[in-house]
Order: structure tokens, then sequence, then C-alpha cells
């Protein structure tokens, strides 16, 4: 188990998945309500994200082939949650995404991760709405993940305490707030985001620090210690170009290297850096 | 005096109180003379002074169940000169060993001591078995405890020795009978004693014509130990036999349970009388854990760890605990260490492992998997795979938590679970809603229904009540009974008295009666002896002996491997755990049956109440929090306590010796004493009912549902801070809550949690890990010297101390809009300035760290060439006159001494401000700032009287008195008012010396 906290943010690989030509195109189905947008934008965005993840922080990097029939499909972060060993594949409220998973669950079980399914016909559950802590993990009752699929996830991942954040408005839990550093809470200044702060703040054993940013969606960063134990980590995060104010505040946190990327566009698919690549340890426990 | 005000027999008894009090500590100290009989003089000097008060320490003396050492001294008063035998017959006495059975009685002094009070208690017995009279002028409860004790103890008696017991009895009789007097009698009685005999003979005569019943108590490890239970004994009386059986010191974390008719499982009440609890059935039970360490490295003993391992692998084979899959096989594979050793292959094999069960739903894959692991423990001892064991198991978020089955208000099923932080309210596995006990303001059951009251919610003005409806009435008062012993036992410094009958209550009057987290770890501390021998039994035992017949274990002296080790308990370490320790002072208030405890009085207790209640708490409280620390932090801190001892702690008008100088005064040999400047600034008086407020309830959307519409209650009604800055929850929460003078409800059964806070709460989050530590550490540094930045001290002799809360308001007022973050919540000691600094950051989310007890903040720079900046009351004005000062090498020191609630200042909401009057007198070396501020929030008015004395002047002054008397005054001003910080600021010319570090 590691010491608490301690496990937060280790990893040895990224998996992303490419971006479907679908995605620039006029929509049906699946993603009716995403505004077009600049395909050619978008799969920089996602090009130099893959880029980051391997250079800067030196994960090995799995790209899953984009499918043209999954134009969502690059936002597997909300596919699987995955923690230690353990691969929880999720049942995505979308049905059109549910189809998703299978690719994303091939790659996690050849890197020999233990696979948990979500059998019950009654859950949904959205990747993006689990937010890990390094202690414990919060799973946000929102518009896209319901209690049953919160509860599979503490039945996946037994040894922590698992609570429910209510989130109201169309956002999942990883879009208003994240892990700054093991004791850190960032969130974004929307009255969502804050109310689910305070309520994770009440429903936990751990204290955590929490830093507010102007922007929620700065606020689904990713806190990363790939390589040693030890090794200085890593926080990913949407300054820069794209949310500058943010990264300003981003500053203040102590002992990280800030590794800013933007997608800006591939957010207007509703996508985050959480969304966007899954990352995990297979030697978790090593 | 925030607490106690409500009780007027202590006030009465403080007279008396205070002579008992005189009259013991004296004696105490001369402790080795007082063998001798050499100090009976001095003893019997001061026996005319309190005649009452031998009789008021009587009554306290019955709720502690053993020997309480400073009864000797009430009783060693009477003793006459004469009684030189003494000493001699202390010696027989000890190594008789007959008080093995209570070990740590010797804990805490010299055998020889103990002894000459441990008998007169036991020659009191005797009495009360062959003479109903006298028996009767003690209260019924006493005379309970000395049965069951001796009717213990007469089970070890050697037959050998029984002849004598008659002639032993009519001797003393015949005593009794020329005396009329019973403290003379008492004394007679042990004179004969003293001849040899011992008393629990006579005792034991007694318990043969007491029908007794057999008692069988499953232990941890599968085995089963029986004895005879005389069929009065209480639920102590077994418990400790089980735990002698164990060689088990650490004890309070375990008790006994026994299955209730419906299949429930409850607690066995120590106190209380089995036969009463279990009624009709068999007396079977199980040996448990019944408080789970929150970090089991602190304990003592290695044989305590593993009781506690032998348990977590019950709940976790059982699913009681649930683990992952690496989970179960890490902690299998400990277990394996612990109990097989290395990994040998050719002794292992493949199916060795399969006798042991690991979890619930045991694999192949699992067991290969522990196989795997259980290779990689190579070298680890058994006490290392457990203490490895512990920490992994630790961690599992359901450790320590006691589920209970209940609907909430819309019928849905839900699970309640009691843990060490307060309760968690789970529906299937999720967490769905958590109290932190500071939360709660009150629990208590009615029927089947069980209440929580809990603080405003954040945007709430009232308390809102919750209920829970259990299964039926005997599971709601379960759960209740559960949720008071874990409130006390994990939050509090030492037990609650239960609620006096005068109140016509007519509910349970339970409260936990055991001693403290706080109590077990200072009582561990004092364990000396050998780690006990004790044999792992393999859980592959264990599984076998579930299966078939149990083996069963009968009670038999001997059987617990050396028994020697458990009288050598302690007699070294003795003289200073009662001399020294000025945790004592903590225990002092509970009706303990802990016999290192027991030196203290009821008297002196309320004597110390009596001259500054506030005072006394604190630092009980400050040893609590050092109490969790490495001995690096304690270090650290010494010179700031050192500070803080010297001027607050003897300030009290009437000096004498106290516990608490005493331990810390040696490691702090390095005070200045050519201060030439010395600022106190004392005392910020604030009225009491303003505290509930800082907790932040988030709970509105989580569990709205479970609320019941918020009862208006005025006196508890939720209180603006004219101070606080809207967006900050605050740091701490805990106050110096106003229960205590709650008049009681009539529900049938009810506790308060925070009845008490003030004097003991423990902080929260003081089980943070190592990792946590450390960093906390690396954390503190560095802002001690953000503190010598930041805060500018003045080098001139007047005010320099900056108030806390003040700074806060300055500064968030100037930040509102910066979100920033927002760090160190576990901080035990605080810098002002380090305040300051998360205030500057923005928020914190969190907010459990409610109840620091106090904050102590310390700066120490060296040499500091600052210039003056006095901050006043924010909130009226702020003004911020800063000048150059020329540089004068001084060496400053300030001290902040606060109650938490001060933090609170910043949480609060805004509110409307009606009026603010600032009123300020001076006298020649004082300085008294009233702040009064009326300021209208959500329709409810509040009035909020701050006042800030600061007493300035030259090493000439004595400031102790001067604070003293501050506080004093403000006290009589404002009997409801607390005081909440003291701020001691000094200056010390570095040229005089420059002996600090």
């Amino acid at each position: 188990m590691g010491t608490p906290g301690e496990g937060l943010g280790r990893c040895s690989h990224a998996l992303i998945r490419g971006v479907p030509e679908s995605l620039g195109k006029e929509r049906e189905g699946v993603a009716v309500g995403i505004p077009p947008l600049d395909l050619a934008k978008a799969q920089r965005e996602h090009g130099v994200l893959g880029g980051k993840l391997r250079q800067r922080l030196g994960l090995q990097l799995l790209e899953l082939p984009p499918e043209e029939q999954l134009p969502l499909g690059p936002l597997l972060g909300d596919t699987a949650v995955v923690h230690g060993d353990t691969a929880l594949i999720t049942r995505p409220w979308s049905p059109a995404r549910r189809p998703e998973v299978d690719g994303v669950r091939r790659a996690l079980q050849d890197l020999g991760l233990r696979i948990v399914e979500i059998k019950d016909e009654n859950a949904t559950l959205d990747g993006t709405d689990v937010l890990f802590t390094g202690r414990e993990f919060f799973v946000g009752l929102s518009k896209w993940t319901n209690h049953r699929g919160a509860e599979i996830v503490a039945d996946t991942f037994r040894d922590f305490a698992v609570s429910t954040v209510p989130v109201s408005g169309p956002s999942h839990l990883r879009g208003l707030c994240g892990m700054g550093g093991p004791r850190t809470v960032v969130a974004g200044s929307s009255e969502a985001a804050q109310k689910a702060v305070r309520a994770m703040a009440a429903l936990t054993d751990h204290p955590y620090a929490s830093l507010t940013l102007p922007d929620d969606a700065a606020a689904d960063c990713l806190f990363l210690r790939p390589g040693l134990p030890g090794a200085s980590p890593f926080l990913l995060h949407r300054g820069g170009g794209d949310l500058p104010n943010s990264q300003e505040v981003l500053q203040k946190l102590p002992d990280v290297t800030l590794v800013p990327v933007s997608c800006s566009e591939l957010e207007k698919a509703g996508a985050g850096l959480s969304s966007l690549c899954l990352v995990l340890s297979t030697r978790p426990h090593s | 005096m925030t607490t106690e005000v409500g009780s007027e027999s202590e006030v009465n008894k403080q007279a008396e109180q205070i002579g008992a009090d005189a009259a013991q500590e004296k004696p105490d100290e001369e402790a080795p003379e007082s063998q001798q009989n050499a100090s009976s003089e001095p003893e019997e000097e001061k026996s005319p002074a309190s005649p009452t008060a031998a009789v008021s320490k009587s009554s306290p003396r019955s709720q502690k169940k053993e020997k309480d050492p400073s009864e000797s001294r009430g009783i060693s008063r009477f003793i006459p000169p004469w009684l030189k035998k003494q000493k001699s017959y202390n010696l027989v006495e000890a190594k008789d060993g007959v008080e093995r059975k209570e070990p740590t009685e010797a804990v805490v002094e010299e055998p020889v001591v103990e002894k000459d009070e441990s008998l007169p208690e036991e020659g009191s017995v005797a009495r009360g078995d062959t003479e109903e009279i006298l028996e009767r002028k003690r209260q019924e409860v006493r005379v309970d405890d000395k049965d069951e004790k001796h009717s213990v103890s007469s089970a070890e008696t050697q037959p050998a020795k029984e002849d004598s017991k008659e002639i032993e009895v009519a001797k003393v009789e015949g005593i009794r009978e020329d005396k009329q007097e019973g403290e003379a009698a008492k004394r007679e009685t042990k004179e004969v004693q003293t001849t040899e005999l011992k008393v629990e003979k006579v005792a034991q005569k007694a318990a043969k014509k007491i029908k007794t019943v057999p008692c069988k108590v499953t232990l941890l490890d599968g085995m089963e130990y029986s004895c005879d239970l005389e069929k009065r004994a209480t639920g102590q009386v077994l418990f400790d036999k089980v735990c002698e059986q164990l060689n088990l010191l650490e004890k309070d974390y375990f008790g006994l349970l026994f299955q209730e008719n419906n299949d429930q499982k409850s607690w066995l009440d120590p106190s209380k009388e089995i036969k009463k609890q279990v009624r009709n059935l068999p007396w079977i039970f199980t040996f448990n854990v019944k408080f789970y360490p929150p970090d089991p490295s602190q304990l003592t003993e290695d044989i305590t760890r593993y009781f506690l391992c032998l348990q977590l692998r019950q709940d976790i084979a059982s699913g009681r605990l649930p683990c992952s899959f690496v989970t179960h096989a890490l902690l299998g594979s400990y277990t394996l260490q612990a109990e097989l050793g290395d990994y040998d292959p050719e002794e292992h094999s493949s199916d060795y492992i399969s006798e042991f069960q690991f979890a619930p739903n045991q694999t192949k894959e699992m067991e290969e998997k522990v196989i795997e692991l259980h290779k990689t423990h190579r070298g680890l001892s058994p006490a290392q795979a457990d203490s490895q064991f512990l920490e992994n198991a630790k961690r599992l978020s359901m450790y320590g938590v006691d589920l209970h089955h209940a609907k909430d208000s819309e019928g849905v099923d839900i699970k309640l679970g009691v843990c060490a932080n307060g309760l968690l309210i789970y529906k299937d596995r999720l967490r769905i809603n958590r109290f932190a006990w500071p939360k709660i303001l009150k629990i208590s059951y009615k029927r089947s229904n069980f209440y929580i009251k809990v603080r405003p919610a954040e945007l709430e003005q009232f308390e809102s009540t919750i209920g829970f409806k259990l299964p039926n009435h005997r599971a709601a008062k379960r759960l209740w009974k559960v949720c008071v012993e874990h409130h006390t036992f994990y939050r509090l410094v030492s037990p609650e008295q239960p609620p006096k009958a005068k109140f016509l209550t007519l509910g349970s009057k339970f409260r936990y009666s055991g001693r403290t987290q706080a109590q077990t770890r200072q009582a561990s501390t004092l364990i000396d002896r050998p780690a006990p021998y004790f044999e792992r039994t393999s859980s592959k035992r264990v599984s076998r002996s579930l299966d078939g017949a149990p083996i069963g274990v009968m009670d038999q002296k001997d059987f617990s491997g050396p028994a020697g080790d458990v009288s050598v308990y302690g007699p070294g370490v003795a003289g200073q755990g009662v001399f020294q320790d000025g945790d004592g002072k903590r225990e002092v208030r509970s009706p303990t049956k802990t016999p290192q405890l027991q030196f203290t009085t009821e008297g002196k207790k309320n004597s110390l109440r009596v001259e500054g209640e506030n005072i006394y708490v604190r630092h009980s409280n400050l040893m609590l929090e050092d109490l969790d620390k490495t001995q690096d932090d304690i270090l650290k801190h010494q010179a700031s306590i050192s500070e803080l001892k010297r001027h607050f702690m003897e300030s009290t008008p009437e000096p004498r010796p106290n516990e608490w100088e005493k331990r810390r005064i040696t490691p702090l040999s390095q005070q200045t004493q050519g201060s030439s400047h010395e600022t106190l600034n004392v005392v910020e008086v604030k009225k009491q009912a303003e505290v509930g407020k800082e907790e932040r309830v988030i709970t509105e959307g989580v569990n709205g549902r479970d609320r019941v519409p918020p009862g208006s209650d005025p006196g508890e009604t939720c209180k603006v801070e004219p101070l606080t800055h809207k967006d900050s929850p605050s740091l701490s929460s805990e106050n110096s809550s106003s229960s205590s003078s709650e008049s009681e409800e009539e529900d049938v059964g009810e506790y308060r949690p925070h009845h008490r806070v003030t004097e003991g709460t423990i902080r929260e989050e003081q089980e943070e890990n190592e990792e946590d530590v450390e960093e906390e550490k690396e954390e503190r540094a560095s802002k001690v010297v953000q503190c010598v930045e930041a805060v500018p001290e003045a080098s001139s002799v007047k005010q320099i101390t900056v108030e806390t809360v003040v700074q806060e308001n300055v500064i968030s007022q100037k930040v509102t809009g910066e979100k920033s973050l927002k760090e160190g919540y576990e901080q035990d000691m605080r810098e002002e300035t380090e305040e300051e600094h998360h205030k500057v950051n923005g928020e914190v989310p969190h907010v459990d760290i409610d109840v620091l007890p106090e904050i102590i903040c310390c700066s120490e720079p060296p040499v500091v060439k600052t210039e003056m900046v006095t901050i006043s009351d924010a909130s009226q004005r702020t003004e911020i006159s800063t000048k150059e000062v020329p540089i004068v090498q001084t060496e400053t020191k300030t001290i902040t001494y606060e109650s938490p609630q001060i933090d609170g200042g910043a949480g609060g909401d805004a509110g409307t401000l009606l009026t603010a009057q600032t009123i300020t007198s001076e006298s020649v070396s004082t300085t008294t700032t009233t702040h009064i501020t009326k300021t209208v929030k959500g329709g409810v008015s509040e009035t909020r009287i701050e006042k800030r004395i600061v007493i300035t002047g030259d090493a000439d002054i004595d400031h102790d008195q001067a604070l003293a008397q501050a506080i004093k005054e403000a006290k009589e001003q404002h009997p409801d008012m607390s005081v909440t910080r003291v701020v001691v600021h000094k200056e010390t010319g570095v040229a005089e010396e420059e002996e600090e570090e």
C-alpha cells in the first residue's frame, strides 16, 4: 500500500488515444451538442500532450489508434479508473460511448493490470468523476455517474475510503478539481467547484490544503511522479497559453515542476487533461 | 473557569481542598522519607488543618476503584509514629507479590510507598466484610468495588496461608471494637496486617460464601479462558483476570463482548455487575479490541501489538475489515512471517499456506501472491512483521470503524460507523457523510431513535439535529454508548464524570469510565518491564480450535509466562511518574482507576481549578500534544514551553510546587535570567457564547435529506463573529464551549461531546503518519523563518504583540480576491505569522483541525532589528504604525498561548457591524483595552466583548503576579468570558547573555 499520499501520481506509462477525424466533423449521435472544432488544432494539441508525456515526463507512451466511430475515444479517462495494479473498466453514462472501453481494456490488460468490470446494468460511471487523492477516493455523483457506479468504485478499491460528492451542473468531478500535490486539492472558483471541495473537506479524514484557481478547467491537472521514488514530481497543467491566470496561482505549489500543455480545442469536446490520458504504473508496489 | 463554573459543590469545597492539597503535596515530595516514617510528623502536623479534607476526599475516592496513592497521604496523616514497622511490612508485602494482579499499581510509586496506602484500603475491605456499620459510612459503590477487588485477589491467595485468616479477622474485629473512630480502626488494621498476613485472605473467606458463576472467555488466539467469578462481580474483575492471564498491560484498548439475545454483541461494562448485564445468559464472552489504536506503532509493547494483530486478522478474515486483493496478500504475508518466520522452501511446501485464512474468499491466486510476498520479508522478526502488518492495516479505511445498521429519516438503509475521529455515514460501501467529533454537539437516543445534534453548517444559523432509526431500542442505546465511549477515549484527556443524579435525568447516566487514550498512552510510557515472552499462536491452530474443541485454559495463577515480570512494573520510573509528571494533573479530573494517576486527589484538583482553570487546563492539553510528538518536536519547543511555564503557570497567586514545572524544568535550564524587559500581553477575553460557529459543517447537499428541521435553541444559536472573514473556514473550531452550563435535557440518553472541550480535547489530526510528521517538521521550520521576517518585533519595551485574529483579518481583507494555497493544517504549534500566512493564501476546505486545544506561538529570533508594528482590532480600525527603530541588540521572545476559537474570527461571516466601541484604561503597568462590537447577521444580533490586557514593564515587576491578577479580575468581571490567549513577549538584552542557541 505504501505511504499514504505517496502513491499519488506514481506512474510509468501513459495511455492516450488518437483524435479521429469524426471529432472535427458535423456530429451525430454521441457528440451531438458539441460545437464544431478545429480538427487540426485538436490533433496538434493531442500530439503535444503525447510529446510532453513521453519526453518531458519520461513516461512510456502507448497510443491507441483513433476509431472513427468513436469520436470521443480520445477521452479515455472516462473509460477506466486505474489505481495500483487494478483497473476498473467503467460503464460510461452515454451508451454510445460504452464501446470505447474495449480498446482501453485490452491495452490495460496487456500492461498486466487486474481488470475489474462493471456488470451492473444500473450503474453508470465516468472515469473523470473519480478523484484519487493518494489517500482516498471521491466519486462525483454527477449527471454522468450514479450511486451504483460509485459503489462499484468502493467495491473495487476496498482499501480506501470512497466518498460521494454531489456535483452540480454539467461537469465531471475532475473538471472541477484535481490534485496539486499529495496534500493539496486544486479547485476552480466556480460555485460548483467550491461546493465540491467543501463536501470533500467534510467527508475526509485527512486534511488537504486547497488551492483555488480562477478557471475550473485549470483545476483538471495531473500530479505525476514518474521515475524512481523521490524523483521530483510534475504537474501537468493547462496554464501557459491556455489559462494564464491559473498558471500564476499554480506557481504557488511547492516542490513541483510545472509542465504546461494546452487543450483548449479539445476542451470544446469536453476534454480535460484527466480525460485525455490514463497514467499508470506497471509496478505499483515496487 | 469556563467549564466548571456550574458545580457548586466544588466551589464550596475549595477551601478544604486547597488545604488537602497542600497537605498532600508536601508528603509527595518527601515520599522517600515518609517511608521511613520520619515524615509522619510533618504529615501529622498537617492533619489538623484538613480534617474535612479527609472526608471530602473519601467520596471522590469511591469513584476511583483502586488504591489511590494520594490516599496514602490522607491516611498517613493519621498514622502515628509508632507505626514504624510499616516499612518492614512493606518489604514483606512487596516480596509476596500480591499486587501482581494489579501490575499498574506499582507504576506510580515505589512499591513501598504504594503499600502504605493500599493496605488501609484493604483493611477497610476486611472491615467491610465483618462490620456492616462501618461499611455504611462508605459509599456503596466503593464497597462493591472493594468486594470485587478482594475477590480477585482471593483467587490468587495461596491456600497455605488461609489458616491464619480467621485469626486475622478476629484480630481486626477486636481492634475495631476498641476504637470508635473509623480512621483509627483502619490504622489498627494495618498494624495487624503488618504481622505478615494478607487482607485478601480475609476477603477470600467472604468470597467463599458467595456463590460463584462459571465464566468463559474466548481469547483472540482462539483459546478459551475459564474461571469462576463471584456472582456479584463486575465486568472489571473479569477483564482484569483476563488481562492478567494474557500478561497484557496496555489493556485499555480491549474489552469483553457478550452475545445478546438478538445476535448482537455488546460490550461488557466494566463498572457494572456482570449479572445485570448478561442477565440470564451464560457467562460467555469474547476478548476483543474495543478501541483500535489509530497508530499502533505508539503502543509500547509488542505483546499489545500482537493482540491487535490477532484481532485484525479475525476482522479481515471475517470480512469485517474489507481489503483489496493486494492488501489481503500483503497482510497475509506478514502474518506468515510473524508466525512461521522466514520462508523456507523445504519446510514450506506449496500448501503450507492453505491452512491460514487471509481473506473471506481466499483464492489460489491470492495464496500464491502471499507466498511471493512472504519470500520478500526474509529477516523480519515476528515483532517487526506484526508492526508492518499493523502499519498497513491501520490505513484501511474501515480500520477501527464500528458499524451499526440504521435507517435514515427517509427509511433508507445506511450504516453508522463510529471511529476515532467521529461518526461516519455509509450507504452501502460509500461514505456519504461524516461528522467529526468536533462537529457534534450532542448525541442522544430515544427509544429506537438515535440523534446527533451538529454545529451549524456554513451558511446556516442553527444547529441541526439528525435522526437515525435503529432496529430497536437496545441497538440505539448500544450505538449511543459506543459513541460516548469512542468520543471519550479518543478525544478527551480524561473521562467525564457521569451526570449527577440531582438533575433528575430520566436517561442513561452512562459514561465511559476507563482510561482515555491519552491516559493509557501516558501510563504506557511508564511500563518498565522486560518485553514479556509470549508465544505467537499459529493462525492454523486458531482456525482448528475454532472448528473443534477449543483448547481450554484454566484459571491458573502461574499460567501466564514469567509472572514475575508483571510485578516488576515500573518501580524505578515511579518516582518520576508521580511527581514530575504534569500529566497527572490531567488525569486528576477523572474518576480513574489507574493506579499511576491516583496520586492526585479530588481536593487538589479542585484547588487547582479554583485558581485558574484555563491555565491549568491548557497546560494539560499542552502536554497532551507533546505526547503525540516526537522527541525532537518536544525539544524544539521546550524553550517556548519553559517560558510559558515560567510566566504563565507559575503565576498562580499561591505559589506551590507544581508537577508541570518539575517535569519541564529539568531539560529547560536555559532560561534567561537577566531579562531586561518583559512584556506580557495578556488575555484576550471573549464571550463564550460565541464559540460555536467556527466549524464549517459542509453537509448540505450531501446529507440534506437527513436533516431534521433545525431546532431553534436560542442558547446555542450560532453567533456571528464580527471579526471573521467570510470565505475562510476557520482553522480551528473547538471552543471553550459553554456547554457545561447547559441544562440537562431529559432525553433518554444524551451526551454532549463538547462538554469539556476546553480542558480535554485532543487534536483530531494527531495521528498523522510519520511522513506527515516529517513534512510538518520541515514546514514548521520554514515557518519559523517566515515568522522572523513577517512579524516585526519591536525592540521597544512597549506592547509588541500583534494579535493574531486581528492580523489575519487585516490581511484577509486586503487579499479577498486572491485565491491561493492554504497549507499546513496540522501544525501543533503555529506562529502568529504562520496564521497570517495561511490567511494570505486563502482558504481551508478542511476544517477538522478545529480542535486544536490551544495554540502556542513562539518566535525567537536571536537578534531582531525591526520596526514596530502595532495592529489593533481590525474590525474597528486598522492602525499600522511603523517607525524606524535604531538597531538595538535584543533578544526577543514572543509566546502566544491561546484558545483555538480565536481563529474562528477568520472563519465566520462578516455580518453587519452595528457599533464598535473601544475603551482603554491604563494603570502603572497595565493597559486594558476593551472592544465591544455589536453586529447583526441574518437577523441575529451579537455582542462581542474582547478585552485585552497588556502588562508592560521591566524585569522588576512581578509579571506573573500581574498576569494572574489580571486574569482573576477579568474573570470576576465577566464570569462568562474566557481567557483565550496569553501572549508573553520578552526581550532580553543580548549583551547580558547569549546563552540561547
